[in-house]
C-alpha cells in the first residue's frame, strides 16, 4: 500500500520526475479513470468522501468547497479552477518541494479537481521567485500538451481544459484566495468582500475553485485509489498524509510527508532531530508566521487541525518554526509583524494603519526604547486588529496570532522589554 | 418594511438597505468615510462598525461593519455598545497616525468630514509616537489641488474618478500604509467630472484650487441657492461668496437632475464672475471710440427717449433668464423681439420641440436616465454639451450589473462585490457620431459617421424597430443597425439622445422616428434632447416662433430699418458671420447693449449698461427636459451693477411701457410672464416668492460662524455694517433666520450640528439618494403646449463634391461656452482656436498639426490652425464651437480648404516650462 503518495516518485537527489517516470509510476491513472469511467458528481462524491481539507492553511474540506459551484448549465461560460501556489507563508516550503520535484503530480490533480468541477481554464498561480518550479512547471505543462492530457479532448473524451502558468508579480496577500483572483485579472492584490465567494462569482466574475498545491496533489491518488485507502493514511480524525516541516535550530531542519496526527514531538525530535547542541526549546509556531505559538506543554499534541485548533493555535501550512532559548520573542514577533505590515495591501484601516503602530512598538520595544505602557498598547491593538471580522480579511488577525500567544506565554521578556531594557538576542540597531 | 432594534429601540426602515444608510436616513449618527450614497459601500475604512446580536439571548454580539450589513427583520444592533465605540476610536486614531495636524492651514477645515468624524469618535489621544508619513504632493491641472499627505485612504477618490465617472488617469499606487493616490506623473486630471474628487474625498488631498488660493472657510461663505447656467442641464448649484467674490460653487443636491455630482465646468466655470472683464460702469462711446462713464439715470432716460421715437430691435439671449427676457420682449414689442439665437440653431431647436410634440415619448430627468437600459446616441457629444448627463449614462449601462447581482442576491450598495462579478458586462449604448467621444469606452457599437449618415442610421433604426425592411435598411448595415433596433426592443426603458449639437434636423427627425416606432410597439420610451445653452429652451418657449429671426433682423438692417437696436447678454459675434453681425450694428443709429462680460459687441456699441451674472440675481432658466428653475443672488451686484430684467424694466417705466409699469419687483415679472402664456404657466411655482417666511423668519445665506464678521471691514470702522435687507428674495444676507426643513429650491448650503461637511445634507434627505425633507416643487413646462410658427430654414450651401469637406459642429467642455471660458482656471484649459482634420485630409493638404490652413466658405475665408483628429471621418473637418471665428463657419456648409502659406506656426512649449509658474 502506497503510504506516502505525494512524494513517492521524488528522487533522491530532486532532480524533477519526468512524464514518461510518472506514468511508469502509476500516474495519470487517477485521471484517466476519472475523466473517461466517473461522472463529475461522481468524482465530487469520492472527494467528499474522502475527507480531504485544504493544506492551504484554513483545512476547509476540499470537496465541500467544490460542492458550491453551480453545476448547472443555466449560466453558461467559463469555469476556473486557480491553483493557489503563491507560497509565501513565512517558514513554509512544502509546495516548492512538490512542484520542483514532481510537477505531474500537480498537473494531473488540477486535470482531475478541473474535471470534476467542469472548468474549462486552470491557472497556476505561482510564487514569482519560484524560478526553478516555474521551468519544472512550464516543462511539465508543455509535455501535458503533447500527450494530450491536456488542451482538447482529453484522453479521447470531450472534455476540454487548458492551463496556463502565471508567475507573480509578488506579495503575500495574494496568498488570499480572491487576492490572488483580483491579481490575476491584472487588478490591486486587494482581498474582495465574501459573500459572494469565488465558487459562484470568482475570476473576472465566473465560478472559481482555488485549491492549495498539495490539496491538488492529493486529488489523483483519491480518485485512484478511493477514498477509504486515502481516510486509513492518516492517525487521527483528519484523512491522508501531510506535508510537514521544521525551520530553526534544530539538527535536521527539513520537509517530510507523514501521516496526518503525527506528534509534534514526532516531527521535532525523530525527524528534524532534536534541538542544536547549546539551543533549547522554548516555543513554536505549528503552521507558519501566522499561527500563534505552542510551547513545551503542546509538545505530544497531534499535528491535525482539530487538535491544534483546541490548544488555541492553527495547523496552518504545518510548517514549524521553532523558537529556543538564544532568540528573543519580542524580536521574533517584531520581525513577523514587520513583515505582515509590509505585506499589508493597504485595503482595510485597522491592518493598514494598525500594524504599523504595533510594528513600531515592537521596534522601540527590542531596541531597549520600550514605555511601560506599551504592553496596554499591544494588548489594545491585538484586541482590535487580531479578530476576524474587524478587518477585510484574514492577514491582520493571522498577524496578530503570534503576537498575542507571545505576550502569553513569554511575558517576562516583553516586560523586561517594556523597562526599557535591552536583551542580548535582540538586533539593537 | 423590516423592523429592526438599534440600542433596544425598533425603527422601520427600508427593505434592501443596508445598517449604516438605515441609521443615516434614521437620524442616528455612526460615523463613516468609504460608504457614498451614490457609491455604495466597499468596506474598507471600517469606521461604521457596530455591535450585531445573533438572537434573542445573545448578549455580547458580533462586531459588523453598518455598511457591509444588510437590514434584516428582527435584527438586533448596537451603536453605543462599548465594544463597537472604542473600535471605532481605535479606526480614526489609526487614521490620524499619518494625517498632519494641519487644519488651521488646510483649505478643508470647517467643513472636513475627518473633523466631524473624529469629534464624533471620540478620539482624543495619540499614542502612537513615530513618525508620521510623508508623499511628494503632485500638479493635478489648474483645478484641483493635490495634498497627499492628508490621505486617511479610504478609496472614495479612486471609486468616484475610475469606477463612477469612468476616468483612467487616476488610480491608488503602491500598497500598505504607502498608498498613493493620484496620476502616473504630474498633468491635469482628465476626466471632465474631476471637481468631484472635492467633494467625494472626505479629507483636505483634492480641493479646490480657486479657493485654496483665495481662501474662505465655510463659516464666511454666503451661499444661496442656484442653477449652474453653463449647459441646457441646469445642475442645482451652491455658489459661495466672500467679500464681493465668488469664491466656490458646490453641488446642491436634487435626486432628479445632480444627485451628488457636476461636472468641472459648472464647478469652475462660475468664476468669471470675478473677472477683470466685468463691464465697470454704464458707458457711452465718445466720438474717439472711447467709454465715458455716464450717469445711469441719464443713460436710461436717453433710451427711452430713442425706444418712443424709432423703430426698436431687440435682441435676447438663451443664456440668460426667462424674467429677463421676458422684460425684453416687453419693452420692445413681441414682433420686434429676436431670442439672439442662430439661424440654424433656431431650426434645429425647433426640429427638437416638434419630436418631442411627435414621438409621444417621455422626457427623462438625468436620474430617469440612469435607469433606462438600452441607448442609443444620435450625433450628440453628450460629454461636451451635457456634460452631468454623461455621467448619468455611465450610471444607466450599469443596469445589467444590477440585473446580473439580483440573480446572486447581491444588493446594489455592494459595489466591489458587484462590479466584480459583472466585470465588463453593461446594458447597450449605441454612439453614432462624426468623430470618438468620451464615451466610446462604454459603447457597445460605435458608429462613425457623417451627420446625414447618422440621420440615415436612424432611420433605418426606425424602420427595422417597426419590422419594415425598405431600402432605409440596406443590407450591407442590416445586422449593425439590427443589433440596435433588437436591444432598443428588447429593453425596459429605452432611451434615444440627440439634439442640436449634430447641427442636423434631419437627425433629430431620425430620433424622433425611432422613438415613435418604440412608442408604437408599446415601449416605455424616453427622448432626450440636448441645447446648448442654460436656457436655449426657455426663450425659443417664451418666443413662441412669433419674433423675427437673426437674419431677418440682419435684413432690416441692411434696409437701414433699424434705429434702436438693444442686446442683452449677447456676443453677436459667436452667433453669426462677423461681416453681417459688423453690418447690422453699424446700420443702426444706436446699439444698446446690457452684459456681463466685456465683449467683442460691446465695443461695437453706443451704450454699454453692466448687467448682474448669475450669481448677483434671481432668475428662472428652463432646461432641456422643460423644467422651470430658479437662481438667486449669492450676493448683492456691485453698484452700478444691475440685473437686466430690473434695467429693462426701468427703462420701461420710463417709456411709460403700460406693461411693465406695474413691476416693482422680480415676482412681478415673473407672475406677468406665467401669465403671457399658457405654454409658461406655472414658472411662477418654480421656488416660494420673496414674502416666503417660515415662523416670520426669512432663510438665512450664511451659517452660523464663529469669525467675527466685524473685522471684515475693520480697517474702516470697528462697527458691523447692517446687513442689506433682501426684499426681492425669500433669503437674508445674514445668519439669522430659519434653518429647519425649508423646500428643497431654498436651501443655501447645507449643515447639521456634527455634521460640517457636504455630508450632512443626508440630514435633510428622507434617505440616501432620498427626496429632501423639505419638499421640492418640480415645474416642468410642456413643450408640447407650444404652436410654433414653422421656421423657414434657407438650405445651407451644401458643397459636398469630393473637394469639398462638410464642417461638423464640435464641442469642448471648455472653451465653447461663452461665460465659462473666462474662469479663470477654465480659460488655462481652453485650447486654441483650430480646424480638426482626418489624417487622410491633412495628407492630402500636406499640412501636419499646428500648421494652418484657410477655409473658403459661404463667409468668406479664415484661417484656422491644423488640428489632426484621426477619429474623424474623412470628409468631414471638426469647427469647435465658441471659439472666436467659429461662427463664420457653417456647421455643415461644404468648404474648400487649401494650405494657408503665410501661417506662422506658434512657438513649441515646453511642457515643464509651463508648469514652472504654476501654484503646484
Amino acid at each position: 500500500m502506497i503510504t506516502t503518495p505525494l512524494t513517492k516518485n521524488v528522487h533522491e537527489d530532486r532532480r524533477v520526475v519526468l512524464v514518461e517516470d510518472y506514468e511508469a509510476n502509476g500516474g495519470y491513472q487517477g485521471a484517466r479513470k476519472s475523466i473517461t469511467q466517473m461522472t463529475p458528481s461522481e468524482c465530487l462524491q469520492v472527494i467528499k468522501d474522502s475527507n480531504l481539507r485544504g493544506r492551504g492553511g484554513a483545512g476547509f474540506p476540499t470537496g465541500m468547497k467544490w460542492s458550491f459551484v453551480p453545476m448547472d448549465n443555466v449560466s453558461p461560460g467559463h469555469k476556473y479552477l486557480v491553483c493557489n501556489a503563491d507560497e509565501m507563508e513565512p517558514g513554509t516550503f512544502k509546495d516548492r518541494l512538490l512542484m520542483e520535484c514532481d510537477p505531474h503530480q500537480l498537473i494531473e490533480g488540477m486535470i482531475c479537481g478541473s474535471y470534476t468541477i467542469q472548468a474549462d481554464i486552470a491557472y497556476i498561480f505561482l510564487r514569482g521567485e519560484y524560478v526553478k518550479a516555474a521551468e519544472t512547471l512550464s516543462q511539465a505543462i508543455k509535455e501535458c500538451y503533447a500527450k494530450g492530457y491536456l488542451g482538447r479532448s482529453i484522453m479521447g473524451t470531450n472534455y476540454s481544459l487548458d492551463l496556463y502558468l502565471h508567475t507573480s508579480a509578488g506579495r503575500y496577500i495574494c496568498g488570499e484566495e480572491t487576492a490572488l483572483i483580483n491579481s490575476l485579472e491584472g487588478k490591486r492584490a486587494n482581498p474582495r468582500a465574501k459573500p459572494p465567494f469565488p465558487q459562484v462569482s470568482g475570476l473576472w466574475g465566473r465560478p472559481t475553485i482555488v485549491n492549495n498545491v498539495e490539496t491538488l496533489c492529493n486529488i489523483s491518488h483519491i480518485l485512484d485509489h478511493g477514498p477509504e485507502w486515502f481516510q486509513e493514511l492518516g492517525i487521527g480524525e483528519d484523512a491522508g498524509t501531510k506535508m510537514y516541516g521544521v525551520s530553526g535550530n534544530v539538527q535536521n531542519p527539513g520537509c517530510w510527508e507523514l501521516p496526518i496526527g503525527t506528534t509534534i514531538r514526532e516531527i521535532l525530535e525523530v525527524h528534524a532531530g532534536g534541538m542544536l547542541p547549546g539551543y533549547s526549546f522554548r516555543g513554536l509556531l505549528p503552521g507558519g508566521g501566522s499561527t500563534d505559538f505552542l510551547v513545551e506543554e503542546h509538545l505530544d499534541l497531534a499535528m491535525d487541525y482539530g487538535t491544534i485548533g483546541k490548544a488555541g493555535s492553527r495547523m496552518g501550512t504545518g510548517t514549524m518554526i521553532i523558537l529556543d532559548d538564544k532568540t528573543c520573542p519580542v524580536g521574533m514577533v517584531k520581525n513577523l509583524i514587520d513583515f505582515f505590515a509590509h505585506e499589508s495591501c493597504g485595503f482595510c484601516t485597522p491592518c493598514r494603519d494598525g500594524l504599523p503602530q504595533t510594528a513600531h512598538i515592537l521596534q522601540d520595544m527590542s531596541s531597549g526604547k520600550g514605555e511601560s505602557r506599551d504592553i496596554e498598547n499591544l494588548e489594545r491593538l491585538v484586541k482590535f486588529i487580531g479578530s476576524i471580522g474587524n478587518t477585510h480579511c484574514a492577514l491582520a488577525p493571522g498577524a496578530m496570532e503570534p503576537l498575542q500567544s507571545a505576550m502569553k506565554y513569554f511575558p517576562e521578556d516583553f516586560e523586561r522589554h517594556a523597562k526599557g531594557k535591552k536583551c542580548n538576542y535582540c538586533e539593537t540597531d | 418594511m423590516p423592523t429592526i432594534v438599534i440600542d433596544g429601540k425598533e425603527y422601520e426602515v427600508p427593505q434592501g438597505e443596508n445598517i449604516l444608510e438605515a441609521c443615516l436616513g434614521l437620524g442616528l449618527d455612526l460615523p463613516y468615510f468609504c460608504w457614498h450614497p451614490a457609491m455604495g459601500s466597499i468596506g474598507s475604512c471600517r469606521q461604521c462598525a457596530v455591535i450585531q446580536y445573533q438572537n434573542p439571548e445573545d448578549e455580547r454580539g458580533k462586531l459588523v461593519m453598518g455598511c457591509m450589513t444588510p437590514v434584516q427583520d428582527g435584527a438586533r444592533f448596537s451603536i453605543t455598545n462599548e465594544a463597537a465605540s472604542s473600535f471605532r476610536e481605535f479606526i480614526i486614531e489609526s487614521l490620524m497616525v499619518n494625517h498632519p495636524h494641519d487644519c488651521p492651514v488646510c483649505a478643508e477645515g470647517g467643513e472636513c468630514h475627518l473633523q466631524d468624524m473624529t469629534v464624533m469618535a471620540g478620539h482624543r489621544d495619540r499614542r502612537y509616537r513615530g513618525l508620521k508619513k510623508t508623499h511628494r504632493n503632485q500638479y493635478l491641472g489648474p483645478l484641483i489641488h493635490h495634498e497627499m499627505n492628508r490621505c486617511i485612504t479610504c478609496y472614495r477618490c479612486v471609486r468616484f474618478y475610475k469606477d463612477y465617472a469612468g476616468g483612467s488617469d487616476l488610480s491608488a499606487m503602491a500598497s500598505h500604509d504607502h498608498v498613493y493616490f493620484g496620476r502616473h506623473e504630474d498633468g491635469k486630471l482628465e476626466s471632465p467630472f474631476s471637481g468631484n474628487l472635492v467633494e467625494v474625498c472626505p479629507t483636505g488631498v483634492f480641493t479646490d484650487k480657486h479657493l485654496v488660493n483665495d481662501y474662505t472657510r465655510k463659516w464666511d461663505l454666503q451661499s444661496a441657492p442656484s442653477i449652474c447656467p453653463g449647459c441646457s442641464v441646469g445642475c442645482n448649484t451652491s455658489p459661495g461668496e466672500r467679500y464681493g467674490k465668488l469664491k466656490r460653487v458646490h453641488n446642491r443636491y436634487n435626486p432628479d437632475i445632480n444627485g451628488y455630482f457636476l461636472c468641472d465646468k459648472g464647478r469652475f466655470g462660475a468664476t468669471y464672475v470675478n473677472s477683470e472683464k466685468r463691464i465697470p460702469a454704464v458707458g457711452r462711446r465718445s466720438k474717439d471710440g472711447l467709454f465715458d462713464a455716464i450717469d445711469s439715470s441719464q443713460a436710461l432716460t436717453d433710451i427711452a427717449k430713442g425706444l418712443s421715437t424709432s423703430k426698436v430691435i431687440g435682441i435676447g439671449s438663451p443664456r440668460t433668464s426667462i424674467e429677463t427676457n421676458f422684460a425684453l420682449q416687453n419693452l420692445v414689442g413681441q414682433q420686434n423681439f429676436c431670442t439672439g439665437i442662430s439661424e440654424t440653431e433656431t431650426a434645429l431647436v425647433s426640429a427638437c420641440i416638434e419630436a418631442i410634440k411627435e414621438s409621444g415619448a417621455k422626457i427623462p430627468s438625468p436620474r430617469e436616465i440612469e435607469r433606462c437600459d438600452a441607448i442609443l446616441i444620435l450625433g450628440e457629444d453628450v460629454t461636451n454639451t451635457a456634460t452631468r448627463i454623461a455621467l448619468s449614462l455611465r450610471q444607466a449601462v450599469r443596469n445589467e450589473a444590477f440585473n446580473m447581482a439580483e440573480g446572486l442576491q447581491l444588493q446594489s450598495w455592494q459595489d466591489a462585490a458587484t462590479r466584480m462579478l459583472v466585470q465588463d458586462e453593461r446594458s447597450p449604448l449605441f454612439l453614432a457620431s462624426p468623430h470618438a467621444t468620451q464615451l466610446d469606452d462604454i459603447a457597445e457599437g460605435i458608429f462613425n459617421l457623417s451627420p446625414s449618415n447618422i440621420a440615415h442610421l436612424g432611420y433605418s433604426v426606425a424602420s427595422l424597430i417597426e419590422g419594415k425592411k425598405d431600402d432605409a435598411a440596406k443590407k450591407t448595415d442590416a445586422n449593425d443597425y439590427g443589433n440596435i433596433a433588437e436591444a432598443l426592443l428588447k429593453a425596459e426603458r429605452p432611451l434615444i439622445i440627440s439634439g442640436t449639437g449634430v447641427t442636423d434636423t434631419s437627425v433629430i427627425k431620425a430620433a424622433s422616428s425611432i422613438t415613435s416606432a418604440l412608442v408604437a410597439k408599446g415601449k416605455e420610451t424616453y427622448l432626450s434632447l440636448i441645447y446648448q445653452e442654460a436656457n436655449t429652451l426657455g426663450i425659443t418657449l417664451l418666443d413662441q416662433g412669433q419674433g423675427p429671426s437673426l437674419s431677418n433682423i440682419f435684413e432690416q438692417g441692411e434696409n437701414n430699418s433699424i434705429q434702436t437696436l438693444i442686446i442683452v447678454e449677447n456676443d453677436l459675434y459667436r452667433r453669426a458671420a462677423k461681416h453681417k453681425v459688423d453690418k447690422l450694428l453699424q446700420a443702426a443709429d444706436q446699439v444698446i447693449v446690457l452684459d456681463i462680460l466685456d465683449n467683442e459687441t460691446c465695443n461695437q456699441a453706443d451704450i454699454v449698461i453692466p448687467a448682474s451674472s448669475f450669481a448677483e440675481c434671481e432668475g428662472t432658466l428652463i432646461n432641456f427636459e422643460g423644467r422651470a428653475q430658479r437662481h438667486f443672488p449669492v450676493f448683492e451686484s456691485k453698484h452700478p451693477c444691475r440685473p437686466s430684467w430690473e434695467w429693462l424694466t426701468e427703462i420701461g417705466k420710463i417709456s411709460s411701457n403700460k406693461n411693465m409699469l406695474e413691476w416693482q419687483c422680480f415676482d412681478d415679472i415673473n407672475k406677468a410672464c406665467s401669465e403671457s402664456s399658457s405654454t409658461l404657466t406655472g414658472i411662477n411655482e418654480v421656488a416660494p416668492d420673496r414674502k416666503y417666511r417660515v415662523g416670520g423668519r426669512k432663510i438665512p445665506r450664511q451659517p452660523h460662524r464663529y469669525s467675527g464678521r466685524t473685522a471684515m471691514v475693520a480697517n474702516l470702522s470697528v462697527h458691523e455694517p447692517k446687513q442689506t435687507d433682501d426684499t426681492e428674495t425669500p433669503l437674508g444676507f445674514t445668519m439669522e433666520g430659519h434653518s429647519g426643513d425649508r423646500p428643497g429650491e431654498l436651501i443655501p448650503f447645507v449643515w447639521a450640528p456634527g455634521w460640517n461637511s457636504n455630508h450632512s445634507v443626508h440630514k435633510l434627505q428622507t434617505g440616501s439618494e432620498g427626496e429632501l425633507k423639505g419638499g421640492r416643487s418640480v415645474v416642468k413646462i410642456e413643450s408640447k403646449k407650444l404652436i410654433q410658427s414653422k421656421q423657414q430654414v434657407k438650405s445651407v450651401n451644401q458643397n459636398n463634391d469630393q473637394d469639398h469637406f462638410i464642417a461638423v459642429a464640435m464641442y469642448k467642455i471648455f472653451g465653447t461656452g461663452e461665460l465659462s471660458s473666462q474662469s479663470p482656471g477654465i480659460i488655462e484649459l481652453c485650447e486654441s482656436e483650430s480646424i480638426e482634420l482626418a489624417i487622410e485630409a491633412a495628407d492630402k493638404l500636406g499640412v501636419s498639426n499646428g500648421d494652418g490652413v484657410t477655409a473658403h466658405g459661404v463667409n468668406g475665408t479664415v484661417d484656422l490652425e491644423v488640428k489632426i483628429n484621426d477619429s474623424l471621418i474623412s470628409n468631414c473637418v471638426g469647427i469647435i464651437q465658441g471659439m472666436p471665428g467659429a461662427a463664420n463657419i457653417n456647421p455643415g456648409e461644404g468648404l474648400s480648404l487649401t494650405r494657408s502659406e503665410n501661417w506662422v506656426r506658434r512657438s513649441e512649449i515646453i511642457s515643464s516650462d509651463q508648469l514652472g509658474g504654476k501654484n503646484v
